[in-house]
């Protein structure tokens, strides 16, 4: 078998090829290094293209009062301050310069009439700070990292006589283990999707740049590939995953008709100006303005009609409040009746902008529902209700190099990576996230190779990926991969979904064990060539340790906090808030522990009005001030 | 409501295959894509279809249905009668790898053909201003999600193996317009090359390649006609030419 093998030498290994992977393939190229880009779709196909709303930085180009500062806070509050400061100060300070830089590659944003790039208001930011194209921004940003690639290989076809002399973009190959050799990575070995070919790579280094695992769900906005990989490769090579308890349920999904639930309804189409109701014709938002955010939030129609056009002198919309609190408010009008035959509420824009104007500003919006629900939302409300969307915890990572703890040569970046969103992430700060994360990951491995040169994979270790990767072929009437995943998906739904209480979460520990243990028996039909049952007995395989991470951390933490609601806890618990859970690996299980969250230093705890820190830290917090 | 659909689903690879007929339960308001998948689920486990984001957001599930260029997860059924059999099968114009699985590398060697976007020497990030009005042309060839429909659909290379090698197709017209009228790119002779090195001078302005497209971009009219025309244009006027890229840099400064 090993005679045969393809195998490939680099010094970084880049898995994934969303905006974190290419801004990092990108940065390590221009380090002067030679890096191969993995990826489970085609080049250019990776979720990242799905992203709608736009990418968060504080440019200041539409209300110059803009600053990185109140970015950060914003960030934080968005967290409940539960994120790690650095990261979202680093994230604060460079996405400008991030957003900036993508124009020279030849990205083209919408403008202001200046001829600026345009910024548009989003839930939770104070000011109008998504760059944005349309409602395509994911799309531009992986367009031009792809073109910037593309670039990159022309350079090196004239200069070394092969476009493919540095960076190399392997599509359609699933990464099935991280190789590590004395304590450090050496690698990764994989199939080709293609014909089911192993495949081993050599490097020193590995950046996961992996995305988010919203497949575990049953009701989500991910595509196939969320799947979780990345956070089990971490968690098998001995890395650490921090703060698995938190889920965003993004508030608006399509709910009808059932082959399209869960499909995403961007953000903007609030920040736009659109309004929810009840089936009563409530605009019921105003009911659900939490304390924290009375003095942002307009609690009456008229306010928040005027704020569209007059922001200093008004307060904002309850509708843009963060999103863990719009999904739980539609969540609760629901349950109390008060929701459509379908298990949703109404998102109205028709009424408040013209139809020219809305399929202008909302073009994929209006051709989704056009063409998939027969809804024309220039005339009428859409079906919404909240679909899982994005996970706030993953890999830690020390934020300055995303380095991965515990694991030299391993690095993260981009959804994979925890710590940056707190208990609930803003929209649009994904996508700077990628860009900021991915390019100091980029940084952090071409420092690392240059200590620690090529660490060669033994042999041994190249056997043990193998079998695993033949396995389910050499059982036989074994569990169907597609039944167990279903099974995994209602589990999950139901009993650590949106709102969870103690005894449901007890009870998806259990079952999901026994979906672990009848996995190991899964058996595939079929032969290797681009067999999808084959490749799913893989992918559940990690959503199985992302759902047992999940759970188990949700069970420990006995508060409600962004995207981790305990009606059994129902209010935020300060002593929690000063503890991240670690999720980590033993070989047989998922073990959580607790600790502590690192202290804000002085310069940015001093950048909030001591007011506000006092609703979400205890007397003794707030008594030291910071860390220095 | 479910129903009973009756396909028939090309099944095999490069060395050999054929339709085969399925009949699969199918709901209200359900795309080609989801009974697809219900398919492979229940009937056919090693079924090979691509497929990502299933919102008509990245262009990977891209088939032939009932022979037109289609992406299957925007395809309704309800859009076929009741009795009506659906077939589906592979893109036509690049080679099988396994059922409903193309080879589609083509698309990527012409993307590496196109020379790069060049932004003007010195200029740094953050200083370019650019006016709506100027970036909108080439947004709207930026929409394209590389589906490569138009690519399948464009007679040149559907079944003219030979053209390959010497047209780019209608995805990386568009591709060269988008540079050719972008307000920062500097290169010049866009046009030209796309005459003389990628094929613009193949194409008979059929537009099949805009009728396909899920963007509903206008490949046609607002990229390869504007461009053969004006590249006749500059081959007899250089000054008319020249002007023509200074007009591209209005309202940059
Ligand atoms: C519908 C939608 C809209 C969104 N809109 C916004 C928005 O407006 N603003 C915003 O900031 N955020 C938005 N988000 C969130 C944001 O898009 C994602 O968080 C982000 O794109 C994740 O990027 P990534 O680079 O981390 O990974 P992804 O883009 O998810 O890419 C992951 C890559 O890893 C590869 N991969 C995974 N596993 C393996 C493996 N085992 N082997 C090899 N390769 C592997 C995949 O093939 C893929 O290339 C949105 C999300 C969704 C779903
Ligand atoms: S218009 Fe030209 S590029 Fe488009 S399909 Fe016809 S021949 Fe091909
Ligand atoms: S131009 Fe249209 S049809 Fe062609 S690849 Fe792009 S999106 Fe697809
Ligand atoms: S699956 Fe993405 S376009 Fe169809």
């Amino acid at each position: 078998m090993t005679n045969s093998l393809e195998r490939h030498k680099y010094d970084i290994l880049v898995i994934g090829a969303g905006g974190a992977g290419l801004r990092a393939a990108v940065e390590a190229r221009e380090a002067g290094l030679s890096v191969a880009i993995i990826c489970k779709s085609l080049f250019g196909k990776a979720h990242t293209v799905m992203a709608e709303g736009g990418a968060a930085a504080s440019m200041g180009n539409v209300n110059d009062n803009d600053n990185w500062m109140v970015h950060f806070r914003d960030t934080m509050r968005g967290g409940k301050f539960l994120n790690h400061y650095r990261m979202a100060e680093l994230h604060a300070k460079e996405a400008p310069d991030r957003i900036w830089e993508l124009e020279m590659w030849g990205a083209l944003f919408d403008r202001t009439s200046e001829g600026k790039i345009s910024q548009r208001n989003f839930g939770g930011h104070e000011y109008p700070r998504l760059a944005h194209v349309g409602d395509r921004t994911g799309l531009e940003l992986i367009r031009t990292m792809q073109q910037r690639i593309v670039a990159l290989q022309q350079k090196d076809a004239r200069e070394h006589g092969d476009a493919e002399s540095h960076i190399k973009v392997f599509a359609e190959l699933t990464i099935t283990d991280i190789l590590k050799e004395n304590g450090k990575v050496a690698g990764a070995y994989g199939y080709r999707r293609e014909n089911g070919a192993d495949v081993l790579f050599e490097a020193p280094a590995v950046i996961l740049a992996t995305g988010g695992v919203g497949k575990t769900f049953k009701i989500t906005s991910n595509s196939w590939e969320g799947t979780g990989d990345g956070h089990a490769l971490a968690l098998k090579a001995g890395a650490n995953l921090v703060d698995m308890e938190f889920l965003q349920f993004h508030p608006t999904g399509m709910v009808w008709p059932p082959s399209v639930r869960g499909i995403l309804v961007t953000e903007s189409v609030r920040g736009e100006g659109g309004i929810l109701t009840n089936t009563d014709g409530e605009r019921f938002m105003f009911k659900y303005i939490p304390d924290v955010f009375k003095d942002k939030y307009a609690d009456n129609e008229a306010e928040a009609d005027r704020w569209y056009t007059d922001q200093d002198n008004n307060r904002r919309p309850p509708e843009l409040l963060p999103r863990d609190e719009v999904a739980r408010a539609i969540n609760s009008e629901v349950k109390a009746g008060r929701g459509t035959e379908h298990g949703g509420v109404f998102l109205d824009v028709s009424k408040r902008l013209s139809a020219e104007i809305i399929k202008k500003r909302l073009p994929s919006m209006w051709h989704q529902f056009f063409e998939l629900a027969g809804v024309d939302i220039t005339k009428e409300a859409m079906e919404v209700g909240p679909t899982c969307h994005y996970v706030m915890g993953g890999v830690e990572v020390d934020p300055d190099t995303a380095a991965a703890v515990g694991v030299d040569g391993l690095f993260a970046a981009g959804e994979v990576a925890g710590g940056m969103h707190g208990s609930n992430r803003l929209g649009g700060n994904s996508l700077t996230d990628l860009l900021v994360f991915g390019r100091r990951a980029g940084v952090g491995a071409a420092e690392y190779v240059r200590k620690n040169p090529a660490n060669p994979v033994s042999d041994a270790s190249i056997a043990k990926a193998a079998d695993r990767v033949q396995a389910p072929f050499t059982r036989s009437g074994g569990e169907n991969p597609y039944a167990l995943h279903q099974e995994l998906q209602e589990v999950t739904h139901n009993l650590v979904g949106i709102i969870r209480t103690r005894n449901e979460i007890q009870s998806a520990i259990e079952q999901i064990a026994d979906i672990r243990r009848r996995s190991t028996n899964v058996s595939v039909s079929g032969d290797r060539q681009f067999n999808p049952g084959f490749h799913l007995a893989f992918d559940l395989d990690n959503m199985l340790l992302i759902a047992e991470s999940t759970a188990k951390s949700a069970i420990v933490r006995e508060e409600s906090r962004g995207g981790h609601t305990r009606d059994d806890f129902p209010g935020m618990n300060m002593q929690w808030r000063q503890k991240n859970n670690i999720a980590s690996f033993d070989g047989t299980q998922v073990n959580v522990r607790q600790q502590p969250l690192p202290v804000l230093p002085k310069e940015l705890f001093d950048l909030f009005d001591p007011h506000e820190l006092e609703k979400y830290m205890t007397a003794v917090e707030m008594a030291k001030g910071g860390s220095n | 409501m479910a129903r009973k659909l009756s396909l028939r689903i090309w099944r095999g690879n490069q060395a050999d295959g054929g339709l085969q007929n399925v009949t699969v339960d199918a709901n209200e308001g359900e795309v080609v894509l989801d009974v697809i998948h219900r398919v492979q689920a229940e009937q056919m486990n090693d079924l090979a279809v691509r497929w990502n984001c299933k919102a008509g957001k990245c262009g990977s599930c891209s088939v032939e249905i009932n022979g037109k260029p289609r992406l299957a997860c925007m395809t309704q059924v309800s859009s076929f009668g009741d009795e009506e059999t659906i077939t589906i099968t592979p893109l036509r114009a690049f080679p099988v790898i396994k059922d409903l699985v193309t080879d589609v590398s083509f698309n990527y060697k012409k993307a590496m053909e196109i020379p790069a976007f060049e932004p003007p020497v010195g200029m740094k990030p953050g200083e370019p201003r650019m006016q709506q009005i100027d970036v909108e042309r080439s947004q709207e060839f930026r929409k394209c999600i590389e589906c490569f429909l138009c690519q399948d659909t464009c007679h040149v290379i559907r079944d003219h193996e030979e053209n390959k090698k010497s047209f780019a197709g209608p995805r990386f017209f568009i591709r060269i317009a988008e540079l050719d009228m972008h307000p920062l790119d500097i290169l010049r002779n866009r046009k030209k090359t796309a005459q003389e090195e990628h094929g613009l001078g193949m194409c008979n302005i059929t537009k099949c390649c805009t009728e396909v497209c899920p963007e509903h971009i206008r490949i046609t009219d607002n990229a390869i006609i504007p461009m053969k025309e004006r590249v006749v244009d500059e081959k007899y006027d250089p000054l008319r030419w020249l002007g023509s890229k200074i007009r591209k840099r209005e309202g940059m400064l």
